[in-house]
């Protein structure tokens, strides 16, 4: 299967294989007007298998949610079909509206003005703490807020 | 630039020189109350409760008005503009137009961040939901201290529900900065100590040990902290009927402890001690309260910045 290069954009490279939609969803890609490309499944030396996400233009990426999704992946901006710059991500320090407390418990359940505030808790197990309840959301769980 | 406000939402917001500073205080307070009588004249203490509550609330305005303040307040979300749908955030911010200092008790963890967050004057959380509750901490620690002379080197016996006692949570995270402490865990087997309040113990290296009788374990103990066995915490009345006599305190259980164990509870007490122990004098938990009182009214005096004088 074929996919041009493109000319001037931003390709996602090294994306988890399986999480290229999570990225498509929570980064609003389909409201963009370009052209957008998700390949899903691509052989990787390195990776086994991963995504890619095309992008043909060039957007102001929430790079905090895109380092909370998989902090592996590899920001490359285009211009005139060169890439002019690189990217590698690391997890986030705050996520503000990204992900949802699942504490019934919590303050943020009854006062939904709130914003959705996490801290990281622990950098190697990729924990996130809740700043108003400290539950704690764990690595594999995407509860995230609507995209 | 402003002189920054100080607020106390969780134990570990203030640090042991401040915690050993208004122990200090504290002990002032007992000598000589006389001498405190006046120094939060003309100062309000507002008295937010969304949740009922007898000793927290009334320790509050007893140790507001025995340092000459006023207080101002409600006692339940229905008498007060939460039941309109007001936020948190609001109520906090026209509060701090009425008050010098805010205390509140909240039934929803992290209510209290929201108010910090909001708060134009000093904030005290008085216990929201099941997570923190500082300064029932602060009464236990000052008993500890007053019954045993220190905070170091005891052996504490935590007994009953420590998986849902915010308080022992509480008490474990305080007393961990202090060293040489060993901490025995006396539960039944549902309700131990959570992962994440062990994994604490694990990483500071002290010693520990998970038990399941009280009996056994009272004569190595230096403090006893009891707790309440809830019905609804069990998953069947059958365990709960076996389990919940081990867990009751009673002169007969006390007959092999050390004369100089101090017993403390955070209260209310439904049946897990006994009455018969209330004379015995190492039951400590009704001077507790006191004790409980006295740190409210240090903690007023320093986050409004009148301990110095």
């Amino acid at each position: 299967m074929n996919i041009d290069g493109i000319e001037n954009g931003i390709v996602l490279d090294h994306i988890k294989a399986g999480r290229s939609m999570l990225v498509y969803r929570y980064l609003g890609l389909g409201k963009l007007q370009s052209q957008v490309a998700l390949i899903q499944n691509c052989s990787s030396g390195k990776m086994g298998r991963k995504d890619i996400v095309k992008i043909s233009e060039t957007i102001d990426l929430d790079l905090d949610v895109l380092g909370y999704i998989d902090p592996g992946i590899t920001v490359n901006y285009i211009r005139d079909g060169k890439l002019v710059r690189k990217e590698n991500l690391e997890p986030p320090e705050t996520l503000e509206n990204v992900l949802k407390c699942r504490n019934p418990r919590c303050i943020t359940s009854t006062e939904q003005e709130l914003p959705h505030i996490f801290q990281i808790s622990n950098r190697e197990k990729r924990m996130y703490r809740c700043i108003y309840c400290d539950t704690v959301v764990k690595r594999k769980e995407f509860d995230l807020l609507p995209g | 630039m402003g002189k920054e406000i100080r607020s106390v939402v969780n134990i570990l917001d203030l640090s042991v020189d401040e915690i050993n500073h208004l122990m200090e205080l504290a002990d002032a307070i007992e000598a000589d109350p006389g001498k405190f009588q006046e120094c939060c004249a003309h100062r309000k203490l507002a008295v937010l409760f969304y949740e009922p509550s007898t000793r927290t609330r009334l320790s509050f305005e007893a140790a507001m008005l025995e340092l000459g303040g006023q207080v101002l307040g409600f006692a339940g979300a229905d008498s007060s503009s939460a039941a309109k749908g007001e936020s948190v955030a609001d109520t906090i911010r026209v509060v701090s137009n009425y008050a010098d200092i805010i205390v509140m008790r909240h039934p929803k963890e992290g209510a209290p961040v929201v108010a910090v967050q909001n708060a134009s004057v000093p904030f005290i959380n008085a216990g929201d939901g099941g997570h923190f509750h500082p300064t029932q901490t602060l009464a236990d620690l000052l008993t500890i201290r007053r019954t045993r002379g220190r905070l170091e080197g005891l052996t504490l016996g935590l007994c009953g529900d420590l998986k849902f006692g915010r308080t022992v949570h509480s008490l474990i995270d305080a007393m961990l900065r202090y060293p040489g402490n060993r901490y025995v865990l006396i539960s039944p087997e549902e309700l131990r100590l959570p992962f994440y309040e062990l994994e604490k113990l694990e990483k500071s290296g002290v010693l520990y040990q998970e038990v399941n009788s009280l009996e056994e374990a009272i004569p190595d103990l230096d403090i006893l902290y009891m707790t309440r066995v809830q019905k609804e915490r069990f998953f069947n009345e059958e365990d709960y009927l076996r389990l919940k006599d081990s867990y009751i305190l009673t002169p007969e259980k006390l007959l092999k402890s050390r004369e100089d164990l101090a017993i403390l509870h955070p209260l209310p007490r439904v049946n897990e001690i006994s009455v018969q122990v209330d004379k015995d004098p190492r039951a400590k938990y009704f001077y507790q309260t006191l004790c409980g009182k006295q740190m409210r009214m240090a903690l007023i005096l320093f986050l409004l910045g009148l301990d110095k004088g």
